[in-house]
């Protein structure tokens, strides 16, 4: 029974680990969603982008690691800025279903992109850091840098979004669009700034889902859904939602698959999803 | 100060302006007065480029306004209170303020004017951590008129202040105004409540359909038949 609590208490914490991660990979989709009303269906083969990015500057041209990184997070960034300008900017008032289709066919873009570029390979850093033990348990290091590094990315965004001018004006135009000019605000410029403060968020992903995982075309998909679902748990455009969303789902696939097998883990972290959209469908903490 | 020439704007076919002309000199305050649906926002909305000019031309000390974005004309010393306030409800009443003095050149005097917007309003003061939804009417005029000040401006429109309030806060508000005017800033203020607005400004425009009917000082326009038959009731 005790060993049988240990490993419990393993599941809840590599639940909060892995809870800490989710979070951070929301918070970009849910930025920008929340200031630009454009949900980027294609946000994890955003993440994606950055993942072969760190792997091209460390693995192929002999980067080190951390500056490969520090790259892949300013090359996303960039990215973002440019998605905005050249694919969101031309359907920002057309109709929601045009908006999903171009951002949904993005995805397909860059999936075939990277596939062109990379092959269908799976490709890892050949990067190996070594368990760390805590009494009978034992957690995986990279899950642990990449819960640190999550949520300084989490409270770094929330101190840039409440301190400076930029982040209160991105607060502000998410709630009256029309009347920024008259605070002397480009609308169009806090866009491209949301948009590369998204992508810098993805970068910042990838460069932990990269520690952990290998690297293919479709790897998107393993987590661009759950990242999806959860911005809708928590309230789409609500980031604190969001948070709190992350930890929950988090803690359903871990110690749900801890008393499963762990693709259970996902099936109730859904069903729980489901059953959340019945009784609150703008989200647990939307509704604004 | 502001010049208007020959202005016609309007709302993709409809026009709401037909070749109105006004002038506000320097420390003056003047409004435009008129029943609903005359154009009165529209004009203001004309002045601070939220809507394209069909034709005429807006200068501002001289400088034509023309080919300037919406987002630059605060840069220019025009800053406008928006009708209904149009607070950001989720952002606390200091973060409004800040909203106000977005421009670089006004960050820097961010403290200053804060503290002046604060000893104007000292309810200000006492709310600054509340959200700015929170607050009632009267507070959130307050707050609105603090924000355009925030950017320092050498005019300030004020678009409708006393719209959608309860009668007893509307006095307060047109007490506000009278302030404002004796801070020595100059003011444009457009109005559907005119006989409160008169006793406020030095002169004022009456506008009727689209185009100036008549204007002059506001004691004048207040004693004249035409505004009191029609306007006024009596």
């Amino acid at each position: 029974m005790e060993v049988f609590d240990i490993f419990l208490l393993e599941a809840v914490v590599n639940g909060i680990l892995l809870g800490g991660l989710l979070a951070l990979l929301s918070l970009g989709l849910n930025l920008i969603f929340g200031v630009i009303d454009v949900v980027w269906i294609c946000y994890a083969e955003v993440i994606m982008i950055g993942m072969y990015a760190v792997y091209a500057l460390h693995v192929q041209l002999g980067w080190p690691l951390v500056a490969a990184m520090a790259a892949g997070v300013a090359m996303v960034a960039a990215f973002g800025a440019l998605m905005h300008q050249f694919v969101i900017r031309p359907v920002l008032s057309a109709e929601p279903i045009n908006q999903l289709l171009v951002t949904g066919g993005m995805l397909f873009f860059l999936q075939a992109a990277a596939t062109l570029a990379f092959g269908i390979e799976f490709k890892n850093l050949g990067v190996k850091l070594p368990p760390i033990a805590l009494g009978e348990m034992s957690f995986s290091l990279p899950r642990i840098i990449a819960f640190v590094v999550a949520l300084a990315g989490v409270a770094a965004t929330y101190l840039f979004l409440t301190r400076s001018y930029l982040g209160t004006a991105i607060r502000a135009i998410s709630q009256d669009r029309q009347i920024m000019p008259l605070m002397g605000v480009d609308a169009n410029r806090i866009f491209v700034v949301t948009s590369a403060l998204g992508g810098a968020l993805a970068g910042l992903g990838a460069c932990l889902l990269v520690l952990q995982y290998d690297i293919h075309p479709a790897i998107g998909l393993s987590f661009g859904p759950i990242t999806f679902l959860i911005c809708v748990l928590g309230g789409l455009g609500n980031m604190l939602g969001g948070l709190v969303a992350a930890f929950i789902f988090a803690q359903f696939i871990s110690v749900g698959g801890f008393f499963f097998h762990i693709e259970w883990g996902y099936v109730i972290a859904f069903a729980f999803f489901i059953v959340v959209m019945f009784w609150r469908p703008q989200g647990i903490l939307g509704g604004k | 100060m502001l010049a208007v020439r020959n202005l016609s704007a309007g709302y993709g076919s409809f026009q709401a302006l037909f070749g109105v002309s006004l002038e506000v000199n320097a420390g003056e305050s003047v409004a435009v007065i008129g029943p609903n649906g005359a154009g009165k926002s529209t004009l203001l909305r004309a002045i601070s480029k939220l809507i394209e000019l069909k034709d005429g031309e807006v200068t501002m000390e001289g400088r034509s306004l023309k080919g300037v974005p919406a987002h630059e004309v605060i840069a220019h010393g025009i800053s406008q209170v928006p009708e209904n306030r149009r607070l950001f409800a989720r952002l606390t009443v200091e973060e409004n303020l800040k909203m106000g003095a977005f421009l670089p050149a006004a960050r820097a005097k961010y403290h200053q004017r804060l503290a002046f917007v604060y000893s104007l309003f000292p309810r200000l003061q006492e709310r600054r951590a509340q959200l700015a939804g929170t607050l009632s009417g009267g507070e959130q005029q307050m707050c609105a008129i603090g924000r355009a000040l925030m950017s320092g401006p050498k005019l300030l429109l004020l678009d409708e202040p006393s719209a959608g309030l309860a009668p007893v806060i509307v006095q307060s508000i047109f007490e506000l105004v009278r302030r404002i005017c004796h801070e020595g800033y100059t003011v444009l203020i457009v109005e559907q409540n005119i006989r409160q607005v008169l006793k406020v400004v030095d002169r004022a425009y009456l506008l009727e359909t689209g185009r100036i009917k008549t204007s002059g000082a506001a004691a004048e326009l207040l004693a004249s038949d035409a505004i009191r038959r029609t306007y006024l009731g009596l």
